[in-house]
């Protein structure tokens, strides 16, 4: 059984926990600006890491908080986790070409290029 | 073979592997529905809680999944557990028609301070458990570390069992004996109350 440690309530088992998907997507601040390609790839466009990448998961059977992981993709290990609100903190052993900003995907409109 | 002797062979060969894994041990584990309480769903932020002291009698002080009972007061027992950072189960072990009362009481305690208070006493009931093979029972459905390192007297946390959510309680011990107290949904009572029972039996423990 895989163990998962919540920032609030430390290691606890798998089946308590929910994965939220990709971490650290800024959300525009002004929706209506974006044209449809733009608002199609903030909905729907991830970048599907493999390897290290920041996810959300939730404490869903526990005390339902959100909170952010580093999990390799590859190995489903989870080196770390962190408060929800906290940069990303980078580890070492992130894929070649992996995006050291808040953004962890291709801007958007560069991605259909 | 008529039905009713080939349902009677199939109990017998589930008693059959019952018997196999069936220690034989002395430990015990009684399991009752604990008496109808007051439950109330509480949410605010932690510094305020902090700051509140303890409105109605329900102490907010103690750190996540842990908590606290008095029954020192004369309106009987208090029961407060955090069950996250801002989130708190409150139970009254008193009559029904005290609820208006103590959520009164509650509001008027917390006065200006931001909070959400849902009265809840119909959504969960309460199994307990005690004796020597509780935390055993208990393991069956839930994977929880349940020693008394990881688990001790006074933690308490939301939980699975099973195919349930739980919050699972351990209360003060009584006499040498653990006592833990299952607060699950109503519609799961029966399913909770069964699968403990059954677990108790297939362990060896004295019901």
């Amino acid at each position: 059984m895989l163990l998962i440690k919540c920032p609030h309530c430390g290691e606890r088992p798998e089946i308590e926990f929910h994965c939220g998907g990709e971490a650290h997507i800024a959300r525009p601040l002004d929706p209506s600006q974006l044209d449809d390609v733009q608002w199609a790839e903030l909905l729907f466009y991830r970048a599907n890491t493999k390897g290290v990448m920041a996810e959300r998961w939730n404490h869903l059977h526990g005390c339902q908080r959100w909170f952010n992981a580093l999990r390799n993709t590859v190995s489903d290990k989870i080196l770390r986790t962190y408060m929800m609100g906290e940069p990303r903190p980078y580890i070492g052993g992130e894929a070649q070409g992996a995006a050291t900003g808040t953004l962890s995907y291709p801007a958007p409109g560069e991605r259909s290029k | 073979m008529s039905d009713h002797e080939m349902i009677a062979e199939r109990r017998d060969v589930f008693h059959a592997v019952d018997n196999l894994t069936k220690p034989s041990n002395n430990e015990s584990c009684a399991i009752s529905v604990a008496a109808p309480a007051l439950r109330f769903g509480l949410r605010m932020d932690a510094t305020a809680a902090a700051a509140a002291g303890k409105p109605a009698g329900f102490d907010l002080s103690q750190s996540i999944n842990s908590l606290r009972q008095s029954v020192a007061d004369a309106a009987s027992g208090r029961l407060s557990a955090r069950l996250g950072p801002d989130e708190w189960l409150l139970i009254a072990e008193t009559g029904a028609d005290a609820a208006e009362a103590l959520m009164a009481g509650l509001t008027a305690d917390l006065g200006d301070v931001a909070h959400t208070l849902v009265d809840v006493s119909h959504r969960n009931l309460a199994i307990e458990l005690t004796g020597s093979a509780a935390a055993d029972v208990l393991n069956t459905g839930c994977p929880l570390d349940l020693g008394d390192q990881a688990f001790p007297v006074g933690t308490a946390t939301r939980t699975l069992f099973a195919k349930a959510e739980i919050i699972l309680c351990r209360c003060e011990n009584v006499g040498q004996q653990p006592l833990y107290r299952v607060e699950c949904w109503r519609s799961f009572g029966r399913y909770m109350h069964a699968y403990l029972q059954e677990s108790a039996e297939l362990i060896g423990a004295r019901v």
